[in-house]
């Protein structure tokens, strides 16, 4: 009984806390309670026995990309943009495509009966050897390919940045 | 998990909490009183002996003052940014362990859940310095962010040694693989990007930048009073009590002390304690010595040099225990 309670809470304050940040008129506000939502699902993780998973959620997604937004929000002029109503003029059309894959998750979700068997990750066999460990080990031989080509992708990104950052100092 | 284990989970956490709180007092008063010697002036003489009790006269004048709110302060915000700095501080505690087999949590992941909260605790000084309204504050919780999260990067990294050394990112784990020796002995460099990475992110000097008095009055904290005021120096002064206890834990070997003669007798806690008051001590000892970086210098120092020492660390970790 006590895992649905916990999960049901977490699922309704997640959802909350989303609509929360779509719907605040100050985008500093939006953050904050963005900060919020990601703890919730740190929690969550936390709760499907992925602690390792958890830490890093607050770590990259609360601790560097949310102060990334929130430096630029706090660095741009937004009162200009805030009175415009060209960021306001979409929403039917969400609400559409909302609605639209709210029912198709409902319908795929229903059809669904048979369960995957169990991989050899069972909660046992990751906490005899820690999550961080079976991790490690699953991305550097399973899933090295994967694993090199993100690594790629954020060195190229890194370069572009250092690129355009060189090119307004000439 | 039943009732009795949630009640001694409870007692150690009030306990704790209590016990963290009176070092926090009483090292504003030992900061006082180290400056005040070092500049050859007394410190707090007048409240109790030797100013014993200034830290309670301090707290009642803290706790009874104003509390001003700037207008068109962000009312909210400006209420819970300091709430966030203490409360990412205190929950630090939960993992570090005092002595063997004591404390409160004892997480696998320990040492990145330190560094969670840690990168947590930079929103209560950022928000601050946006909720406040005031150049001074905003530039103070800018220039506080950056800096945050510049350190963290070397922070994280130098620990990566410690935890390749331990096998584990148990906090628990890693002070019994020092039973031996101190990781500070293998691990000097990682040490000394750790030790300066951690100076710069409790915000103190000579990386105090976010509140230089000469440029910014107060910097992110420009615009708090009375107990709000006193909430972001408890955060402060209780962040660098675990950062120092990290810093035992990770490489001056924990509760681990001599084993021979009387020294072997004494209670563990004791030398987790004497390692934490020396590091509180060099903070101190800091302060008084060396002038203030400029910011230009600061960014530089952590991305050109302790960063890069703090990779080199990992490789040449790597290689050796490969050998």
């Amino acid at each position: 009984m006590l895992p649905q309670i916990f999960f049901a809470y977490f699922a309704v304050v997640i959802t909350v806390l989303s609509i929360l940040v779509i719907t605040r008129k100050n985008p500093v506000h939006s953050v904050i309670w963005m900060l919020v939502l990601f703890v919730h699902i740190a929690a969550l993780y936390i709760f499907l026995n992925a602690e390792f998973l958890a830490a890093i959620q607050i770590i990259v997604y609360a601790g560097a990309i949310l102060v990334l937004f929130l430096f630029v929000i706090m660095l741009l002029n937004l009162k200009k943009e805030e009175q415009e109503r060209k960021f306001h003029g979409y929403w039917p059309l969400g609400v559409l495509a909302g609605t639209f894959f709210i029912v198709f998750f409902i319908l795929i979700l229903s059809k669904i009966s048979v369960f995957p068997k169990l991989g050899p990750y069972s909660i046992q066999a990751i906490q005899s050897e820690g999550s961080i460990m079976t991790i490690g080990k699953v991305l550097y031989t399973d899933y090295i390919l994967p694993f090199e080509i993100a690594s790629i992708v954020l060195l190229v990104a890194i370069i572009g940045a250092v690129v355009l950052a060189k090119k307004r100092i000439e | 998990m039943d009732i009795p284990d949630i009640a001694i989970t409870l007692l150690k956490v009030v306990i704790t909490v209590n016990v963290v709180l009176l070092h926090v007092a009483y090292a504003v008063w030992c900061e006082r009183k180290v400056i005040g010697h070092m500049q050859a002036r007394l410190g707090p003489m007048v409240v109790g002996p030797h100013g014993l009790l200034q830290p309670i006269a301090d707290f009642v004048k803290l706790f009874f003052k104003e509390d001003v709110i700037p207008t068109n302060a962000d009312k909210p915000v400006f209420f819970i940014a300091p709430v966030i700095g203490v409360i990412a501080a205190l929950s630090s505690l939960a993992v570090i362990p005092l002595w063997e087999n004591f404390s409160i949590a004892n997480l696998n992941i320990g040492i990145l859940y330190i560094l969670a909260l840690s990168s947590v605790g930079a929103y209560g000084i950022i928000l601050a310095g946006w909720a406040s309204n005031s150049k001074y504050a905003f530039l103070g919780g800018l220039r506080s962010s950056a800096q945050v999260i510049s350190y963290e990067i070397a922070m994280g990294l130098s620990l990566v040694g410690v935890m390749m050394l331990a096998g584990s990112a148990n906090l628990s784990d890693i002070v019994n693989a020092q039973a031996k020796y101190p990781f500070i002995l293998v691990q000097p460099i990682a040490f000394f990007v750790f030790l300066m990475s951690v100076i710069a992110e409790t915000n103190r000097p000579p990386f105090d930048l976010p509140e230089a008095e000469a440029e910014l009055v107060a910097g992110y904290f420009s615009e708090y009073s009375g107990m709000r005021f006193g909430l972001f120096f408890m955060a402060e002064y209780a962040a660098m009590f675990v950062m120092s206890a990290m810093v035992v834990v990770c490489f001056l070997g924990g509760w681990n002390g001599p084993e021979f003669w009387i020294f072997s007798h004494v209670p563990k806690i004791v030398w987790f304690l004497l390692k934490v008051y020396g590091l509180m001590f060099l903070y101190f000892w800091l302060r008084a010595t060396l002038p203030r970086y400029r910011y230009d210098q600061l960014m530089g120092i952590g991305w050109k040099i302790f960063i890069p020492l703090a990779l080199a660390n990992i490789v040449i970790t790597g290689i050796i225990k490969l050998l």
